[in-house]
């Protein structure tokens, strides 16, 4: 009972919300009211002006030709009218929709920059870009399109009532009896309906993702002459697509005749008992006077009006679920915008503009959860020039210290100290351009190869840039290329290998000047001829520079001054080289294992 | 799009059935207004209510008759739909996967699965659509068109005239909404691929502090989306309020031309409220005709794309083998230059042979065409000169079968699918489970699998996500191995397997498969080193060939190669 309470109000929240996006653009809103008011004013007084010109024509005294004349004028100026104002109407919502959905993408995508990197590391890509595409299309569909169908839809409505009160009371009766059942046959189709299309949805997903799969093995597949069995396999869930296609499809195709039919058997119904008062109106039995008299233009207005009525009605149950799914859409786009953002810095957080780079980290405890302790009582001290290694089996959390001193994770305990600062009393911004990163995963953006060599330090000069390229090695390689540094790179671009991508960003690096560097597998994606080829340059780079690498070749790993060893979540060993074989621990056996 | 019509040849019948169904029903439909026009007309002037009655229950019998015919049908229709669709989309997965390597490189990957995906549903709807309103809209509209033409021809003139109004300016709006909806579309991708690369590297862009840059980066691309967005639905928005008025200045029409005529008494007026029903049911007919055509040019586009991947054939022909080729010699290369594209080599004059039993290591930088020795040795293109042998035949000379059964086969970045690891081990083959437990136990996987709660029966996620990258690789050389093969091939393999499993791989296969010739391509020395022989290929061409001690001595790169590395890799 109580959480049924907290859905409604929760719901309630979210309409809250959604309407101060909308009050926001109160002018245009407003505007959009009235234009639907006149817009479906004029239309429904369509038919009245055209009962009263049959009326005017079935005169038995011969055609009453001036008042169809001012009828048929009458007719058209409403409907002209009433077209440009639902030209304007449509016009106009979609600049209101538009700048709200605008809005509400640009707060979006400005919430997620500030999320702190552990909402990436937790939420696939994928769910992030549906809440930027999916969920705020679904919202906009409601606001474009459903918001003006409500509103027209309520007016045709009470509209249609009142001006068939107005033609004929008693068969109003008819309308009262056949909408209801309407209602309830579209609410109660769709209640057996929507699960089987939701089904639907989720074998068409599982085909294409099985093809997805299926078609990146296809090599595979095909050395191993293994075609048919996956093609049987392909065809057992085609088949169940298909089947839940056609089950779908089977009782759906019930909905829109049965419908027709309510709509069919309430004209018929108008045409019986409006053909009998019409015939007893005719013959005198029922007095012009009397609440049963009707005209033959009062009976074609009538057939009119309950055409006009049956269409909102059989959108009723449609528009009432796409209200619904643009609720949750809201629901999953306002849970974002309500994320925790990366914490503010503290009021008092230092500048750290020229930092020497001197780091150490001091009995520091890490778990990603509380549960999980990836870093115990962890305590490095990296001078100002010096080199420290990370080496240790993969998931052993050889990142997990570069996160911390990036403070893209907060410790739990202990602290990092920036020249002897402890780093969270640094601004966050001033602490991270004090670093340059070189990650194994490779991160280009779709633009030049210029801006993104630019990336590393927008202030750059093109010469910089031109001699960062070259430091980089990967210098040659760009002024081949047809447009050289202005060759865009995307995915369906240019053909640039993983080994070249890794080397831009290392031209980038280059170009910032920060004095710590961090290395996470940097050559991982470069050949070994190449490697040879930018070591030299890797010095340079690594000159005059705190560096903290992860690396697997031996040569980077000896040459440091401080080589941690991680395994199993913890630093196992700690110390140079010689004192690591010294010692005779795991790095030794590691150590000894390649010559085995 | 003629090639669909070979689908509905065996659906004939069921076509034909579902098609007079729906007439029937359409038909009825359209009698409901012209009784009640009749009723307003001649049956009230009777002045007897028996017979308002009886017609009002002809019209209700019309309601029930046309209901009950469209839902049949429209069953029937779904039903011929699915049988169609089905069986399309069948034939053009076993096509695709068909495909030799060159043509699935020409269409690439993505747009195969597309093809297979959005390009059949778009078909299919179509198909759907053409059975449900493809025969009532006609109807709707041609009959509609004869019975008010009977009822009264100079009314329906008045009407007609505005018919082809609606249809152009249907057709023409949607038609020019068509390349505009693309380039919704295309700005949709570039926001969305933004907001990918975003989340993707997040990590740079916190460290660089570009959250400003991002920013402006981002709403440069929503605000054309928005442009675009609003260009599309200020065009599209025409539509209705256009339809709504021709329709309505129709009605207009017909009224004021009736009053004349009813005025010379050659018009009723009941006969223009039975018209203003029917042009609502013409008009209706007639913007879903307009709107199939539109559909018929995404279908057809649609349908064109399959077709290229059905119509697709091999290059890949079988030929007769000359008998020049040695019998006891397992593997030759004989003078085999290659090129992708046809413009420059990617391999130029590669010889080499391997007796049954060899090691063969070929290692060189990222693009020298290491790995297209490998797809030439399986047939996945042909040599543009040269010749490949197998046991002294040309390889040419094997049905697709004959060879793949000869190969295990581990690639780069190799596919493990959603299943058991049991079932992704024996990848659609008969195996046996103890061939399958076996094999797993000479890749070193066996430990790990036991190791789940479930063993072999563990369910491996899409992209074997939830095994890691050694895990993984321990899995696809248990399928590579299991079935025994003649020639086993690791395509830079091993990389995601510490030293020690490499190690103890690499004695259990020298121990289990003393008679299969292997053959390993690698970017570490430590991986080829044990080789009886290894090549080093640069830019598609032998620099370097003999083992680890002649290479050692006599080819420079090799020797660069191998002291950089140290010995290979140190962990990992």
């Amino acid at each position: 009972m109580t959480e049924k309470n907290t859905e409604k109000r929760s719901k309630k929240g979210i309409f809250l919300r959604l309407s101060k996006y909308v009050l926001k653009q109160w002018p245009l809103f407003i505007f959009a009211l009235l234009l639907t008011l006149g817009a479906n004013q004029l239309s429904l007084l369509g038919p009245k002006y055209s009962g009263a010109a049959i009326d005017a024509i079935e005169l038995s005294s011969g055609v009453d030709f001036p008042t169809v004349w001012k009828n048929i004028a009458f007719m058209i100026f409403c409907y002209v009218i009433s077209a440009l104002l639902s030209y304007v109407l449509s016009i106009v919502m979609i600049h209101l929709s538009q700048r709200i959905i605008y809005r509400m993408r640009k707060q979006l995508f400005e919430k997620l920059t500030t999320l702190p990197v552990n909402y990436f590391d937790t939420h696939a890509t994928g769910d992030i870009i549906s809440h930027l595409s999916y969920d705020i299309d679904t919202i906009n569909a409601t606001l474009s399109h459903d918001l003006i169908q409500v509103m027209t839809s309520v007016y045709t409505v009470v509209g249609s009532l009142i001006f068939m009160w107005q033609i004929s009371k008693p068969m109003i009766l008819i309308v009262v009896i056949t909408v209801p059942v309407s209602i309830i046959i579209t609410r109660y189709r769709s209640k057996v309906v929507r699960p089987l299309y939701r089904k639907r949805a989720k074998k068409y997903g599982e085909l294409n993702g099985f093809a997805e799969e299926m078609l990146t093995g296809s090599r595979t597949i095909s050395a191993y002459g293994r075609k048919e069995i996956m093609s049987s396999r392909f065809n057992k869930i085609n088949n169940e697509a298909m089947d839940s296609f056609y089950k779908a499809e089977y009782q759906g195709a019930l909905l829109y005749p049965t419908i027709n039919l309510i709509n069919n058997i309430s004209i018929t119904l108008v045409a019986v008992v409006g053909g009998i008062l019409y015939m007893y109106s005719q013959n005198g039995t029922i007095l012009a006077a009397s609440a049963f008299f009707i005209t033959l233009g009062g009976v074609a207005q009538f057939v009119q009006y309950s055409r006009k009525f049956a269409g909102p009605i059989n959108e009723f149950s449609n528009i009432l679920h796409e209200f619904q799914s643009a609720f949750s859409a809201a629901e999953r786009v306002f849970a974002v915008l309500d994320e925790k953002p990366e914490r503010e810095d503290a009021p008092n957080a230092k500048a750290f503009v020229k930092a020497d780079g001197n780091v150490e980290l001091k009995n520091i405890t890490f778990g990603y959860t509380e549960d999980k302790t990836i870093l115990k009582n962890v305590t490095v001290n990296a001078k100002k020039g010096q080199t420290v290694a990370i080496v240790g089996p993969t998931g052993a959390g050889k990142t997990t210290i570069i996160n911390l001193l990036m403070r893209f994770y907060d410790q739990q305990s202990g602290e990092i100290l920036m020249d002897g600062i402890p780093s969270a009393d640094i601004k966050r911004k001033d602490l991270r351009l004090a670093f340059t990163m070189v990650l194994q995963d490779t991160w280009l953006f779709c633009g030049t190869i210029y801006d993104n060599i630019l990336y590393g330090r927008e202030d750059a000069s093109p010469e910089e840039v031109y001699a960062a390229a070259r430091s980089a090695k990967i210098a040659s390689f760009i002024e081949g290329l047809p447009d050289g540094y202005n060759t865009i790179l995307s995915d369906d671009g240019v053909n640039i290998s993983k080994g070249q991508k890794q080397l831009i960003t290392i031209a980038r690096a280059f170009l910032s000047n920060a004095p710590i560097l961090i290395l996470d597998e940097a050559t991982s994606n470069v050949d070994s001829r190449t490697e040879i080829q930018i070591q030299t340059a890797m010095n340079e780079l690594m000159k005059n520079k705190t560096c903290f690498i992860i690396a697997h070749r031996l040569s980077t790993i000896q040459n440091a001054d401080t080589i941690l060893v991680v395994k199993d979540g913890t630093i196992i060993e700690q110390g140079n080289h010689t004192e690591l074989i010294r010692q005779g621990g795991f790095y030794y056996s590691l150590y000894n294992s390649q010559f085995s | 799009m003629k090639w669909l019509f070979t689908y509905f040849k065996p659906l004939r019948t069921r076509i034909m059935v579902g098609t007079s169904i729906k007439i029937i029903g359409t038909l009825s439909e359209l009698m409901i207004p012209f009784l009640l026009s009749y009723i307003l007309e001649n049956v009230i002037v009777t002045n007897n209510v028996a017979n308002i009655l009886f017609f009002g229950a002809l019209m209700a019998v019309c309601a029930v008759v046309a209901c009950l015919g469209n839902i049949i049908a429209n069953r029937m229709a779904a039903k011929t739909t699915m049988i169609f669709s089905t069986q399309m989309r069948k034939e053009l997965f076993a096509n695709t996967l068909a495909l030799s390597a060159r043509n699935t490189d020409r269409f690439t990957i993505p747009s195969l699965e597309s093809r297979i995906t959005s390009d059949t549903y778009n078909v299919q709807n179509f198909v759907g659509m053409m059975q449900r309103m493809g025969i009532r809209a006609p109807i709707l509209l041609i009959g509609g068109t004869i019975i008010t033409m009977l009822m009264d021809r100079k009314l329906a003139l008045v009407m007609i005239a505005t018919l082809p109004f609606i249809f152009i300016v249907v057709y023409s709006i949607s038609r020019l909404g068509v390349p505009l909806y693309s380039k919704v579309q295309q700005s949709v991708d570039g926001m969305v691929r933004i907001v990918r690369e975003d989340a993707q590297g997040i990590r740079v862009i916190k460290a660089l502090s570009k959250i400003d840059y991002e920013n402006a980066r981002y709403d440069k691309a929503n605000m054309t989306l928005r442009k675009n967005e609003t260009k599309v639905g200020v065009i599209m928005g025409v539509v209705n309020p256009v339809m709504t008025l021709l329709m309505n200045i129709g009605i207009v029409g017909v009224i004021a031309v009736s009053a004349y005529f009813v005025n010379q008494g050659s018009s009723s007026v009941t006969t223009v409220i039975a018209f203003m029903q029917y042009f609502t049911l013409i008009s209706m007919a007639m913007m879903s005709i307009s709107r199939m055509f539109v559909m018929y040019t995404k279908c057809a586009a649609s349908a064109k794309r399959i077709s290229e991947v059905m119509e697709c054939t091999s290059e890949l022909k079988t030929v007769r083998d000359d008998g020049q080729g040695d019998p006891s010699v397992h593997i030759s290369f004989e003078d085999v230059s290659f090129s992708y594209l046809g413009k420059k080599d990617n391999l130029k004059s590669i010889s080499f042979t391997l007796k049954k039993g060899e090691r063969l290591g070929i290692i060189g930088a990222t693009g020298s065409g290491k790995s297209t020795v490998l797809n030439l040795l399986m047939r996945f293109y042909d040599v543009n000169s040269g010749m490949i042998r197998i046991n002294g035949k040309d390889i040419r000379s094997y049905t697709k079968e004959e060879l793949s059964s000869m190969f295990g086969v581990v690639f780069q970045n190799d596919f493990v699918y959603a299943d058991s690891i049991e079932e992704n081990i024996r990848f659609g083959r008969e195996i046996s489970t103890e061939n399958i437990i076996e094999a797993a136990k000479i890749a070193q996987a066996h430990d790990f699998i036991t190791s789940f709660s479930d063993g072999y029966a563990h369910s491996v996620s899409t992209g074997g996500t939830n095994l890691s990258g050694g895990q993984r690789q321990r899995v696809l050389i248990s399928r590579a191995i299991a079935n025994n093969p003649e020639i086993l091939i690791f395509d830079d393999s091993s990389s995601a397997l510490d030293y020690k499993t490499d190690a103890n791989l690499r004695r259990a296969l020298s121990e289990h498969f003393p008679s299969t010739t292997v053959i390993t391509v690698a970017q570490r020395v430590s991986s080829v080193k044990g080789c009886d022989l290894i090549l080093v290929i640069e830019d598609g061409v032998i620099i370097g060939s003999g083992k680890h001690e002649y290479l050692m001595e006599n080819c420079q790169q090799y020797k660069e190669i191998s002291n950089s590395q140290m010995g290979g890799e140190f962990i990992d």
